[in-house]
C-alpha cells in the first residue's frame, strides 16, 4: 500500500510586494515525524505555515495529504496550528477550559476529513475512536500540557510559558493529524521551554502526531526534531538531522545567514 | 408603594418586556465588547432612526421599517469594514451619521417631530402595548435561542477570527449572522432607554461583569443580572419619583459599574466567589 506524505510542497512562492519572502522551495513531511524548521527573523517561516494553512496566496503547489487547495475545508480542521503570538483582549472573559473547547470540532467534520484522508491510503484510524466525550477530550489535551490544575483560571491571568501550553491544549483538543507549532518558545522562560519540549516529545513519540515546528533554537532542534529544514527565504537543507548537524558547512552558513538577517533588522 | 405599581397593567407589560430587553442586549452585549464593537448598539439605533422616518414618511408601521433598514445598515457595516478596512470606530461613525442624516431629512420634510419619532429617541416603556410586549419576547426568544446555540462559534469568533477560520467554521458568513443578530437586538430594545440610550444596556453591564474577573459563562451570567436589576430597579423608582424609566436605568447601571470599580479598587470583588454555571456546551 502506497503511503501519502502528510505534506508536499513544490516550487511555492509567496511575495510581499513583489518582494519573495518564500522562494521556491520545495519539501514534504511524512508520517511520524517532527520537522524542525530552522531560519533566522524573517526568513519566511511564518509564511511558509501560512500558505501550509490556506491563508496566504502563493504559487506553486502545496498538497495536504495528497490533497490541493479544493480539499482544505475538510483537511484543515484536523490540523493543529498554533501561531507564534495570539493576541486577545486582557480582559477576554475565558477560562482555560473555554480556549482549549473551542479547539474542539464537530464529530461530522472529523468524519468528512477523515474520509478523504482515507481514500489516499493513509492510515488513521484512531480518529475514528473521536467519538469520545467533548469534556473526556479536553481534560485530556490539559493533562497532556500539565494544565489540569488551572482549568478554571482564567487567561488573562496565565505566564506566556502556561498560555503557550493552553494553545498546544486548544490544537490538540481535536485530536490533529498534523501539529503546525510558530516559534513556540518565543516568549517562554528556560524552565518552561524544557517542559513544552518534552510535551511536544510526547505527543510526536507517543500519540504519532506528525509535527512541524519553527525555531531559532539549534540546540532544541538538535534535540527534539528528527528531521531538519534551514531556509531563509530558499531552502537551503532539508533531510535528516544527523546529516544536517555534521556539516560544519552547513552550520556555517546558517550562522552567517541568522548574523546578516540579524545586522539588516539592526539597520532598519 | 411597589406593590400599587405592581398592580397596574402598563408596569407589568414595562417590566416583563424590561426584563427580556435587559437579557437580549446584556448577552449580544458580550459578544459586540468584546469584539470592540462597543459603539455598534449607537449606530444601528441611528440607523434605526432613519427607518422609523421612513415608516413615519410614508405612514406604515415604523417599527418594521426600522428592523429593515438596521439590518441592511448592520450588513454594510460589515461590508465596510471587510472590503475596505476602515477600522470598526470609524465605520460605525459613517453608517451612524448617514442614518441620522437621512432621518433628519425625512423628519424634516414631513413637518417636523412627532410624539412617536420622541418616543423612539428616548424610550417609552411604560406606553408599550401588549402586542409591542408579546412582539419583544418572541423576539429577545428568538435572539437568546440563537445565541446560545451558536455561543461557541460567536466565542471562537470573537477570541480570534483567523484561528476560527482554520477550525472550519464560514467566519464571513458567521459575521453577517452576527450583525443582523446585533441590529435585530438594537431595534427590538429601542422602546426600553430609546435611540440615545441603547448603547448603555449593551455596554455597561457588561463592562461591569468583566471585573468580576470570571470566565465566560459567569461574565454573562453577571451581566444578565446586573441589567435586569437595573431596568426593574429603574422602572420601578423611576415611577415613585416620576422621571423618565429610560434614564433612570441606565443611571443606575452606571451606579452599579462605580461601586463595582470602587469594591474591585479596595481588593473585595476578588474574594466573591459567584457559584455555577454549567461549562460550555460544544455541539458545532
Amino acid at each position: 500500500m502506497s503511503v501519502t506524505n502528510v505534506l508536499d510542497v513544490k516550487d511555492l512562492t509567496v511575495n510581499y510586494d513583489n518582494l519573495p519572502a518564500v522562494d521556491n522551495i520545495s519539501f514534504d513531511v511524512k508520517q511520524g515525524d517532527c520537522l524542525g524548521i530552522i531560519g533566522p527573523n524573517g526568513a519566511g517561516k511564518t509564511t511558509l505555515f501560512r500558505a501550509i494553512l490556506g491563508l496566504q496566496p502563493y504559487s506553486g503547489n502545496i498538497k495536504l495529504f495528497g490533497y490541493e487547495d479544493s480539499k482544505y475545508d475538510s483537511i484543515v480542521p484536523l490540523i493543529g496550528y498554533v501561531p507564534q503570538k495570539v493576541t486577545f483582549e486582557p480582559n477576554f472573559p475565558a477560562t482555560v477550559y473555554d480556549v482549549v473547547s473551542m479547539g474542539l470540532i464537530s464529530d461530522k467534520r472529523i468524519v468528512q476529513g477523515v474520509k478523504l484522508i482515507q481514500q489516499c491510503d493513509c492510515c488513521w484510524n484512531r480518529i475514528y475512536q473521536s467519538i469520545e466525550k467533548n469534556d473526556d477530550k479536553i481534560t485530556q489535551a490539559l493533562h497532556t500540557v500539565g494544565l489540569e490544575s488551572l482549568r478554571n483560571r482564567r487567561i488573562g491571568e496565565l505566564s506566556g510559558g502556561e498560555l503557550q501550553r493552553v494553545f498546544i491544549a486548544k490544537a490538540l483538543v481535536k485530536d490533529p493529524l498534523l501539529l503546525i507549532l510558530d516559534e513556540p518558545v518565543a516568549s517562554v522562560d528556560v524552565e518552561s521551554q524544557t517542559k513544552f519540549y518534552n510535551v511536544i516529545k510526547t505527543i510526536n513519540e507517543q500519540n504519532n502526531i506528525t509535527v512541524i515546528w519553527s525555531s531559532h533554537d539549534l540546540d532544541a532542534i538538535s534535540k527534539y526534531a528528527n528531521r531538519v529544514a534551514c531556509m531563509n527565504k530558499k531552502i537551503f537543507f532539508h533531510g535528516e538531522k544527523e546529516k544536517f548537524f555534521s556539516d560544519k558547512e552547513l552550520l556555517k552558513m546558517y550562522t552567517e545567514s541568522s548574523m546578516q538577517m540579524h545586522m539588516h533588522d539592526h539597520e532598519h | 408603594m411597589i406593590l400599587e405599581a405592581l398592580s397596574y397593567g402598563f408596569m407589568q407589560k414595562a417590566l416583563i418586556a424590561g426584563i427580556a430587553v435587559g437579557l437580549i442586549c446584556s448577552f449580544m452585549g458580550t459578544f459586540l465588547v468584546l469584539r470592540r464593537y462597543s459603539l455598534f448598539g449607537d449606530g444601528i439605533a441611528h440607523v434605526a432612526f432613519g427607518g422609523i422616518s421612513v415608516g413615519l414618511f410614508l405612514g406604515v408601521f415604523p417599527l418594521w421599517t426600522a428592523f429593515i433598514v438596521s439590518i441592511f445598515g448592520g450588513l454594510g457595516l460589515q461590508k465596510l469594514r471587510q472590503s475596505t478596512k476602515i477600522s470598526g470606530d470609524s465605520a460605525v461613525a459613517v453608517v451612524l451619521v448617514s442614518g441620522l442624516a437621512v432621518g433628519v431629512i425625512l423628519v424634516s420634510s414631513s413637518g417636523g417631530f412627532s410624539v412617536d419619532l420622541f418616543s423612539f429617541l428616548f424610550g417609552s416603556i411604560l406606553l408599550i402595548s401588549q402586542e409591542d410586549t408579546i412582539m419583544i419576547l418572541a423576539l429577545s426568544a428568538g435572539i437568546i435561542a440563537t445565541l446560545t446555540i451558536m455561543q461557541k462559534q460567536f466565542l471562537h469568533l470573537t477570541f480570534n477570527e483567523e484561528q476560527a477560520k482554520l477550525a472550519g467554521m464560514r467566519t464571513t458568513l458567521l459575521n453577517y449572522a452576527f450583525v443582523v443578530l446585533a441590529s435585530i437586538t438594537v431595534v427590538t430594545s429601542m422602546r426600553l432607554v430609546g435611540i440615545l440610550l441603547i448603547s448603555a444596556l449593551i455596554v455597561i453591564p457588561n463592562i461591569t461583569a468583566m471585573q468580576f474577573g470570571k470566565g465566560f459563562k459567569k461574565t454573562v451570567f453577571i451581566s444578565m443580572s446586573i441589567s435586569v436589576i437595573s431596568v426593574v430597579s429603574g422602572i420601578l423608582l423611576s415611577y415613585s419619583l416620576n422621571v423618565a424609566p429610560s434614564g433612570t436605568i441606565v443611571v443606575i447601571a452606571v451606579g452599579i459599574l462605580i461601586g463595582t470599580l470602587l469594591l474591585k479598587s479596595t481588593g473585595i470583588l476578588g474574594k466573591i466567589d459567584i457559584k455555577n454555571p454549567s461549562k460550555l456546551t460544544h455541539n458545532s
